[in-house]
């Protein structure tokens, strides 16, 4: 594993993980039984992850929404579904490779699954613009909303973008009215919508995807109105404070659901997401498959009416 | 033209930023001396360059609607303080020096009116309030004001004017830009006509939300419109950004609005709207 793939608070838990593994490999070799010794060491490990883990500060969870080995859109697509389709382009003007977007099988069930995509390398990332789109990007994702409700699909969105990208095409082309344009449609979009926040969910950029029946949120996710670093820049006049800006800008899942944002909270493995993918994608997946079933159920007016309902009471104020 | 009386009103507060006090004003964009009365009774545009200053909301309701008279509503919405937001300022604190110099209880001010005898329900936000940021109240007066639209079944207007969403509410800021543009499918839905109208400036959050999506999108000229702002831009692609970039001018070149009204005329612009409208 590389040094630069594991964040600082990692390190003890990864120096400790690496020790059991080494002391595994010796008593194999020496043929000595270490049983004791390794599980000794193994429960202390899991303590010690615990306690890191349950008093991490917004920053932190931050840093781990960004992990470089963190699962993405595609990673969940490949180990929730099967059959995966994907769909290019927005008929206007280009295909925006931040996003991405096709019908699936999960679980033998057919549906639509749009996310924001990031790279996992420079290359990658510079062919998915780090997950950030154009207006392109958001007039796809709608083109699929569309399809499918013509053809009564219901649609997950996984979240995971630093923002929409401010550039001077996207200007040009219109970010600002796509995404507005999603907000107004997605809002009466009839098939079901489930909106998970999977790593970061930046502002205008992830709300433009972001508009569904349910919005849940990944443990160690954050959905906010500026990042923790244009916060930063703008309030304390230097993007080193994001750290600050983090706290106060109260951007975790914990802070959203007690906000009444976000629905359900879905719980990580130990560690975190990439720590174990299969385990996360497994959990999201019944989730999702959970809450579909849920909606389904409901007559589409009634579908309809709590989605408005839903966003209409967002906001804190007194009068 | 009644539309140039002087509200009973008045406002109060300070008008420092761009509303000259003296007998004399400067014309940040060319630099051209102007008589103050002359620029008052020019609709705060300069004669030479056309610029239009900055100003209260209080001096469009007298420009643009009947008798310069809004029935306002909600006047009671306030801010609190959900995320206990502390930066170099507490924000009760901010909110309340805005409330101070703005002389409003937030950035906007909502209610119904008439234009041209129709009736309309209004919505105008104040650039003066913490740069017309959109926090709670600011989303609930403009969804209230899309509701009243579609209760007594009469067109919407709002005119803008805001940075975009306000940080020191976080993420319940982001989600004003979900709530209205949510009422704005419903009235849709129901045939009522919207018209929005972009002022300097209108960016960001507001921009991609309810400002973009009228059935007609009118601006003043030369007005910063835009998603991202333009420094932020500047920092991401690390070269110049050309002459005009994220203008008015520029938005109706690629597409993006209907007309630029220049500001002695939008009165007329929405009275002629609105008659086509009518069902």
């Amino acid at each position: 594993m590389e040094d630069r793939q594991v964040l600082d608070f990692e390190k003890p838990i990864v120096e400790l993980q690496k020790k059991i593994s080494d002391m595994k490999d010796f008593a194999s070799g020496a043929n000595l039984e270490l049983s004791r010794e390794i599980q000794s060491l193994e429960s202390k490990l899991e303590k010690m992850r615990r306690e890191i883990f349950s008093s991490l500060t917004r920053w932190q969870k931050v840093q781990l929404a960004r992990h470089p080995r963190r699962p993405h859109t595609m990673d969940y697509i490949h180990l929730m579904t099967t059959d995966f389709l994907e769909l290019h382009g927005d008929r206007c003007f280009a295909d925006d490779k931040a996003i991405v977007g096709g019908f699936a099988m999960m679980d033998g069930k057919p549906l639509l699954i749009v996310g924001q995509q990031k790279g996992r390398d420079t290359k990658q990332n510079l062919y998915h613009n780090f997950g950030m789109p154009h207006p392109e990007g958001y007039r796809k994702a709608l083109r699929l909303f569309k399809l499918a409700e013509k053809f009564s699909k219901p649609a997950v969105v996984l979240v995971d973008t630093p923002g929409a990208f401010p550039g001077i095409g996207a200007e040009e082309r219109g970010q600002a009215e796509a995404i507005a344009r999603n907000l107004r449609e997605m809002s009466v979009l009839k098939v079901p919508v489930v909106v998970v926040i999977i790593g970061e969910g930046a502002s205008g950029g992830a709300l433009g995807i972001g508009i569904g029946d349910r919005i849940y949120m990944l443990q160690y996710a954050w959905y906010s109105v500026i990042s923790p670093e244009g916060c930063a820049a703008i309030l304390w006049r230097d993007a080193a404070q994001a750290p600050q800006a983090a706290e106060s800008l109260k951007l975790s899942a914990e802070d959203l659901q007690e906000l009444k944002i976000v629905d359900k909270i879905i719980e990580e493995p130990p560690g975190g997401a990439h720590n174990d993918p299969e385990i996360m994608a497994l959990t999201l997946k019944s989730e999702i498959l959970a809450t579909l079933a849920e909606l389904e159920q409901l007559p589409i007016d009634t579908l309809l009416q709590d989605r408005l309902n839903k966003f209409r009471r967002m906001g804190v104020y007194r009068e | 033209m009644d539309w140039f009386k002087k509200s009973k009103r008045g406002f109060t507060g300070s008008e420092k930023k761009e509303i000259p006090d003296g007998l004399w004003s400067k014309c940040p964009e060319c630099g051209e001396i102007i008589y103050t009365r002359q620029l008052e009774q020019g609709f705060w545009v300069c004669p030479n360059c056309s610029y239009h200053f900055r100003i209260p909301s209080q001096k469009y309701l007298d420009m643009i609607l009947d008798d310069g008279h809004l029935e306002e509503c909600d006047l009671s919405l306030e801010s609190r303080d959900p995320l206990k937001f502390k930066d170099s300022k507490k924000y009760p604190d901010r909110v309340k020096s805005a409330q101070a110099e703005a002389g409003m209880r937030d950035a906007v001010r909502a209610g119904m009116g008439k234009i041209g005898s129709v009736e309309i329900s209004f919505a105008i936000m104040d650039f003066r309030f913490i740069g017309g940021s959109m926090g709670s109240v600011v989303g609930e007066a403009v969804a209230r004001a899309i509701e009243r639209s579609i209760e007594r079944n009469v067109p919407l207007v709002i005119l803008s004017c805001s940075g975009g969403a306000r940080m020191q509410e976080g993420i319940l800021s982001l989600m004003q830009m979900a709530k209205t543009s949510a009422l704005l499918a419903v009235l849709a839905e129901k045939k009522i006509p919207y018209i929005s109208v972009l002022t300097n400036p209108t960016t960001a959050g507001v921009m991609a939300s309810y400002a973009s999506l009228g059935d007609v999108v009118i601006a003043e000229p030369k007005a910063l419109l835009g998603f991202a702002g333009p420094r932020v831009i500047q920092q991401t692609i690390g070269q110049d950004l050309p002459e005009g970039f994220q203008s008015s001018e520029f938005f109706l070149e690629k597409g993006f609005l209907d007309k630029i009204v220049g500001r002695s005329q939008l009165r007329e612009t929405l009275i002629l709207l609105l008659k086509y409208f009518q069902r």
